[in-house]
């Protein structure tokens, strides 16, 4: 009777613990609610809001996984070396010097999303619609606000006035080897001075006492005089929407910009982030949906304040602190895309001999 | 004849287990090291083709390569002057804050390169407050100290970095020697240096040879030093690689150069391990008490004492220069910097434990301090063991560990961008997916880690007499109890030293990994990376902030593992 018993409980619970798996079990099944998961492969710099994120995760049943791998080059190359057997579905952060190569390698499946209507056509680059245009943001040289006023120094109005002598050792600039924004500031050189005149130029900074340093960090944070290490330049190379952030990342409130950018013609090289659909996905009409929504009002208008960059979307609305600290430079510097693929090293190296040997 | 037939056999008999054991270490370098490196090679021959001009080719080469030499060696030289007299004193001597000051010298192995540049400009950039203080005091127009972007700031920065690997190195093995030897030889009629020349030098060349080559390695492939600290005009061998893998992607001439940085640390390692071989003399365990004394001369107290400054002003000045910098709001009144206002503030760290921008990457100190530590700890099991492993397999008088020797020293001089590189093309599905495989970054600080552990841990082993362990043999212990009542006790300070250059390593590291770091398991060096690669000064005092964090967790737990004493053990 005692074993019994025993048998009939043991028998019990397990007729439980099968229907609580049924219970469970019965919505999966019927909703589909177990997700997908996609994931989605970008540079250390991308940054989204939470909410909206879990809103997308929501309303598409999905869970979306991000894989930040290293600088823009690094996660390029991640993608790269690892497409015969994808590690994402999805690729964002490919930029306009990078874009020729990206698309030689055939990593990117075509999508022609209905989004596209909505995105500033100047910034549609691939016409094959393997990179679509998310995002842009110009490289251009920032100025010290205050100093320029107390030393009734005038501003330099153009990237000629860089070498008259009064800018003398106050330009601090990235070199072009090691750093993104550097690239983007020898570009927009050879942009204006042309392929024969840029190293003239570069020869007449050097001579002018330009600085150069690896690195933005370094620049910005160490040699600029109106960043937090006070140091001993008041022009530096950095992106037209660090003024905003010197706003909002201020230890104190501010009512204006410390610093803010020089915006005359050529003198900003516009660097322009494009989204992918990788080769291989297994996940294509999530892929889709994923890009759709990068490239929608919600996820645009969330860009400025979490990466500091101008949305493609021309609806999209601009927070205050852009409309009010940043001046957009009405005609940036561009380059053929093909040409920079081709050009890249060749460029860098002249200039690596010019200026720092 | 016939007896040397059966000595042989004997011989090898008595090595087996010992080889099997050695062959788990071997498995693991074959798994996590050779397949990427080569994967990466092979990629590379792929690619080549004809697209390399060879003309063009050997300058490319040359300059980097004897440029990455040429400081390695100035570096290794200068570290050593600091370095040798500074294990002397922490090996002979007892002096006031002596424990304290050999954590802070740990602590500069887990600080990020950006964080350190960050604070030697604090310190003696041209707006440094040494400078600033120099010019007021001596009424000077321009900053007296002008070593930023020079050879002398890489220089100054590598001593920064590894004078800890000779102080735990070398004075580890000192502190293990016999004063009666040196009290010997100065009855006899020695003077002090010949003693040190014929006495002591011979019985610490493995620990001196050890110490210059992982310096000089870590030299040699330096990256992040030359990047920030020497400037553009510079450049080593893994800044080319770099460049070339990640701004060109060339992956061709990074293979190129990576090979060639590969080759050199074998050729260099070969040698190493050719001449230190067969050198290991037996130091016998010795009691603190019994080595260190307090200095009573007036020379001996000079020493200490000018020692002691010279490694508080390279190594904990520009620490502090950036504790300091964590708690200070600076309002500038003029732009020429002249009149500044400091400001006492809390705020840099209060911000760090708000998400203020809502970003799904957002992370909390807490959180990052967490998985950096649980790596970190993961790191010390695994270079632990495998180093332990792999030292006993050193200890045994045969060819192969000559080779085996030199093979595991080269993830020092491996790039750690084709390290990371490799990783990404091996292990991208399963059973090891990097995506989902979280290990691999453990995995990979532990292959930088275990030369250092294999330095430290080899030499004691070889230590431990014979005679301890036949006897207890012969009194009927089980191998199991020899392993902990003789090899462990005697091996617990090797542990705790070897066990915090992993730890420390792996807590700093941010060369391979960035290729492999996931956005759910972010570590310090990642947040810090994430609040300096945006303008504002909030986000720089964070980042000063969140590296003070850093430095005082892990001052605090070295602390307490140096501390930490297994029930039952005394202190050798």
């Amino acid at each position: 009777m005692k074993n019994n018993q025993k048998y009939l409980l043991i028998f019990i619970s397990l007729l439980m613990v099968l229907n609580a798996c049924q219970v469970r079990s019965t919505p999966i099944s019927n909703q589909n609610v177990m997700p997908k998961v996609l994931n989605v492969m970008t540079h250390d710099s991308f940054s989204v809001s939470e909410s909206i994120i879990s809103e997308f995760e929501k309303q598409n049943n999905v869970k979306v996984n991000f894989l930040l791998s290293g600088d823009t080059g690094a996660a390029l190359n991640r993608a790269i070396l690892t497409k015969n057997s994808p590690q994402a579905d999805v690729f964002y952060g490919t930029d306009n010097t990078f874009m020729s190569r990206a698309l030689s390698e055939n990593i990117f499946e075509p999508y022609k999303s209905d989004e596209l209507i909505n995105i500033n056509d100047d910034l549609e680059l691939d016409k094959s619609y393997r990179l679509l245009p998310v995002d842009y943001g110009d490289v251009c040289i920032n100025y010290d606000k205050k100093f320029f006023s107390e030393n009734k120094l005038s501003l330099p109005e153009s990237l000629s006035d860089l070498v008259n002598p009064e800018y003398k050792g106050l330009l601090v600039v990235e070199n072009p080897a090691t750093s993104s924004p550097g690239l983007s500031f020898l570009m927009a050189t050879i942009a204006e001075f042309g392929n024969n005149g840029y190293l003239d130029y570069w020869k007449k900074l050097k001579e002018n006492d330009v600085v150069v340093v690896n690195d933005w960090e370094t620049a910005y944070y160490t040699n600029f005089s109106a960043s937090s290490g006070k140091g001993n330049q008041p022009l530096v190379v950095s992106y037209n929407t660090s003024p905003a952030a010197e706003v909002i990342f201020s230890d104190h409130p501010l009512t204006d910009s410390p610093t803010s950018s020089i915006i005359s013609e050529n003198s900003c090289f516009r660097q322009i982030e494009f989204v992918g659909i990788l080769s291989g996905t297994h996940e294509r009409a999530l892929a889709e949906k994923f890009v759709d929504f990068m490239l929608s009002q919600t996820f645009q208008e969330d860009l400025p304040l979490q990466m500091f960059v101008y949305p493609a979307n021309v609806k999209a609305t601009l927070p205050e602190e852009f409309t009010k600290f940043i001046s957009v430079p009405q005609k940036p510097a561009s380059l053929d895309p093909e040409l920079i693929a081709k050009e890249r090293e060749v460029w860098i190296n002249a200039w690596t001999d010019e200026v720092l040997r | 004849m016939n007896f040397n037939h059966e000595k042989m056999r004997k011989t090898s008999f008595k090595y087996l287990p010992k080889i099997l054991l050695g062959l788990i270490p071997i498995i693991f370098f074959v798994i996590f090291y050779f397949l990427p490196v080569s994967a990466i090679f092979t990629r590379a021959i792929e690619l080549a083709s004809n697209q390399i001009k060879l003309d063009q080719l050997i300058p490319r080469i040359w300059q980097p390569l004897r440029f990455s030499v040429w400081q390695a060696f100035l570096s290794t030289f200068f570290t050593a002057l600091l370095g040798i007299p500074a294990a002397y004193i922490f090996a002979r001597f007892k002096f006031p804050g002596k424990s304290l000051m050999r954590i802070i010298t740990t602590i500069p192995f887990i600080m990020p390169t950006v964080v350190v540049a960050a604070g030697f400009n604090a310190f003696i950039g041209p707006n440094g407050w040494l400078n600033v203080f120099l010019m007021k005091i001596f009424n000077l127009g321009d900053p007296p100290i002008a070593i930023i972007n020079t050879l002398a700031a890489i220089i100054l920065a590598h001593v920064f970095y590894n004078t800890t690997v000779f102080i735990r190195v070398i004075g580890g093995a000192w502190a293990q020697l016999d004063r009666k030897l040196e009290y010997a030889s100065g009855s006899l009629g020695a003077s002090r240096i010949k003693t040190f020349l014929k006495i002591t030098l011979p019985l610490l060349r493995p620990a001196f040879i050890s110490a210059f080559l992982l310096v000089f390695l870590f030299d040699f492939t330096s990256f992040a030093v030359i990047l920030m600290l020497g400037g553009p005009g510079f450049a080593t061998l893994e800044v080319e690689i770099y460049t070339q893998a990640l701004h060109l992607l060339n992956l061709p001439m990074a293979g190129l150069l990576s090979g060639i940085q590969l080759i050199f640390t074998l050729l260099l390692t070969s040698i190493y391990s050719w001449t230190n071989h067969g050198r290991i003399f037996q130091l016998t365990a010795r009691d603190p008490n019994e080595v260190e004394k307090k200095p009573d001369s007036l020379i001996e107290k000079l020493m200490i004492i000018s020692i002691i400054l010279l490694l508080s002003v390279i190594l904990i000045l520009p620490l502090l220069s950036l504790v300091i910098r964590s708690f200070t709001q600076i309002n500038s009144i003029s732009a020429e910097g002249e009149h500044l206002d400091f400001q006492f503030t809390l705020q840099y760290y209060q911000h760090l434990f708000v998400n203020e921008r809502q970003s799904i990457f957002y992370v909390p100190p807490v959180t990052a301090i967490q998985n950096s530590f649980v790596i970190g700890l993961i790191t010390v099991i695994f270079a632990l063991l495998l180093g332990y492993l792999a030292s006993r397999t050193l200890s045994m008088n045969t060819k192969f560990v000559r080779i085996y020797d030199a093979l595991l020293m080269l993830p020092l001089g491996t790039s750690a961008v084709t390290l990371g590189l490799g990783f990404l093309l091996v292990f991208n599905k399963p059973p090891i997916d990097v995506r989902s495989f979280p290990l691999l970054i453990p995995i990979a600080h532990t292959l930088v880690g275990l030369p250092f552990v294999i330095r430290i841990i080899q030499p004691a082993l070889v230590s431990i007499p014979e005679m301890y362990t036949q006897s207890a043999a012969l009194l009927g212990a089980s191998p199991w109890k020899i392993w902990l009542n003789i090899e462990l006790p005697i091996l617990s300070r090797a542990f705790v030293s070897a066990g915090i250059f992993a730890f420390t390593i792996s807590i700093g590291e941010f060369g391979a990994t960035t290729f492999l770091s996931r956005p759910d398991l972010p570590t310090i060096p990642i947040a810090i990376y994430r609040y300096l690669s945006q303008p504002g000064v909030m986000n720089y005092g964070q980042a000063m902030a969140m590296a003070t964090i850093l430095m005082v967790i892990c001052a605090m737990a070295i602390f307490l593992v140096e501390r930490l004493r297994l029930p039952g053990i005394s202190d050798f």
